[in-house]
């Protein structure tokens, strides 16, 4: 610790500057080699550590609070360096990217974490102003308009790659599915995480045959389906 | 992770909730209660006794697997990660398996926080891709002619799934019925237990 260290000071700027070019990150991770066997722990805790639950829940009352919102908070996690978000593990995200949101929203004065663990005085708390305003609406909307996809129907996962935040996973971009479920609707994370709005729209789980993502050699018995939201999908033949 | 990592996140973490605390965003008595709340009240137990619902409730495991939220909620599980729960069913022929490649989306009402295997690269990035050979390294072996259906939660849906029932396990009351139901069973990496 600290998570991001200051001989990475370009980090926090360019994130101030709010160029937060975090698409096609590492955390998207669907289809990657070289990450070994998966490692199961027999009879794990909840938390390994009592600093895990704390983080655990200070993210939880975060958000709670509407100080920020989901889809910020994962793409917080998202702009990490590669390399923390390797090595930091799960709770070590949680921790540098919640500290990180809390000072790019001005709740956290920069460097204030940093201060109180050295011991420095940084002087009377500033007290935020919606304090006490308790929000917790989940991300469920009714909408109007009709789902623009119909169960069966053929579709194309867009090529698309936009800064910011995106729920639309790299190994599905310009691939073929067919719509296996046709889900509610939900604010759009693209737009919520930069405060561009809630943009409420359907999701669907879309079928792609293994062979589709991963080539001819793949598992003609094997499909993956990817919830994904109306804007990342267009009509094919 | 190391002690000396520990050591140095405990401190960030009690920095951070000092710091929050004075600003009066925190309650420590809140945060507490979460922490207890993970912990205790939320895990796989509460999906086992919906799948041992659905195994002795025909007209149970209609509602769950047309209305998985409303179903669930039935039991008095719901909140937050579970706006909209839908239950997959594994059948002789069809194999459901869950996963989350772009983070840790997981039905916590139901299975409460998610292992950390289910959060590492490894089976994020692989389970998508060498689906059959994630299984077996992870125990579990299906005929080359089972489907397997992968199910990435991308988007806020949250899926558990509903394993087979296990083969000598008639005549079994509900509880009973719950006892083998594992997480990994409702993830879809394992099969529910024999009969006990």
């Amino acid at each position: 610790m600290p998570l991001l260290p200051a001989r990475r000071p370009s980090l926090t700027s360019r994130a101030r500057a709010g160029l937060n070019a975090a698409v096609d990150g590492i955390h998207d991770l669907g289809g990657m080699h070289g990450f070994g066997r998966v490692v199961v722990e027999a009879d794990e805790p909840v938390f390994h550590a009592r600093w895990e639950g704390r983080v655990a829940a200070i993210v939880g009352l975060v958000l709670g609070r509407g100080l920020t919102n989901l889809d910020a908070f994962r793409h917080a996690i998202e702009r990490l360096p590669p390399v923390v978000y390797l090595t930091a593990g799960y709770y070590g995200r949680w921790l540098a990217a919640v500290e990180r949101l809390l000072t790019e929203r001005g709740v956290l004065a920069p460097g204030e974490v940093d201060a109180r663990l050295a011991g420095r005085e940084t002087g009377p708390a500033a007290p935020w102003p919606a304090a006490g305003v308790a929000v917790r609406r989940g991300a469920l909307r009714e909408v109007t308009h009709r789902p623009r996809f119909t169960l069966g129907q053929r579709v194309l996962a867009r090529d698309m790659h936009p800064v910011g935040h995106t729920r639309l996973p790299r190994y599905v971009r310009g691939r073929r599915g067919v719509i296996a479920r046709v889900h509610p609707a939900w604010v759009f994370p693209d737009m919520n995480a930069h405060g561009r709005g809630e943009n409420p729209q359907h999701a669907y789980a879309v079928r792609f045959a293994a062979r589709e993502l991963w080539g001819g050699d793949a598992d003609a018995r094997v499909a993956v389906h990817v919830d994904l939201f109306e804007s990342y999908l267009e009509p094919t033949p | 992770m190391s002690d000396h990592e520990d050591d140095r996140e405990t401190l960030r973490a009690e920095a951070l909730e000092s710091l929050l605390r004075e600003k009066g965003l925190l309650d420590p008595a809140a945060v507490d209660a979460i922490v207890r709340f993970y912990e205790q009240d939320v895990g796989p137990m509460n999906g086992a006794k919906v799948v041992a619902r659905a195994w002795v409730d025909p007209a149970y495991r209609r509602r769950l697997l047309d209305d998985g939220t409303r179903a669930i909620a039935e039991l008095g599980f719901g909140g937050p990660q579970s706006e909209h729960l839908v239950v997959l069913e594994n059948t002789p022929a069809v194999h459901n398996v869950v996963v989350c490649t772009l983070c840790s989306c997981y039905p916590w009402p139901v299975l409460g926080l998610p292992p950390s295997w289910y959060k590492d690269p490894a089976y994020r990035s692989r389970v998508v891709r060498e689906t059959r050979a994630v299984l077996a390294e992870m125990g579990l072996t299906l005929e080359e002619g089972v489907e397997i259906r992968v199910w990435d939660s991308s988007a806020e849906v949250r899926y558990l799934v509903l394993p087979e029932r296990p083969a000598g396990s008639e005549g079994l009351g509900e509880e009973a019925l719950a006892t083998p139901v594992t997480r990994d069973a409702m993830i879809g990496v394992a099969r529910a237990k024999g009969a006990v």
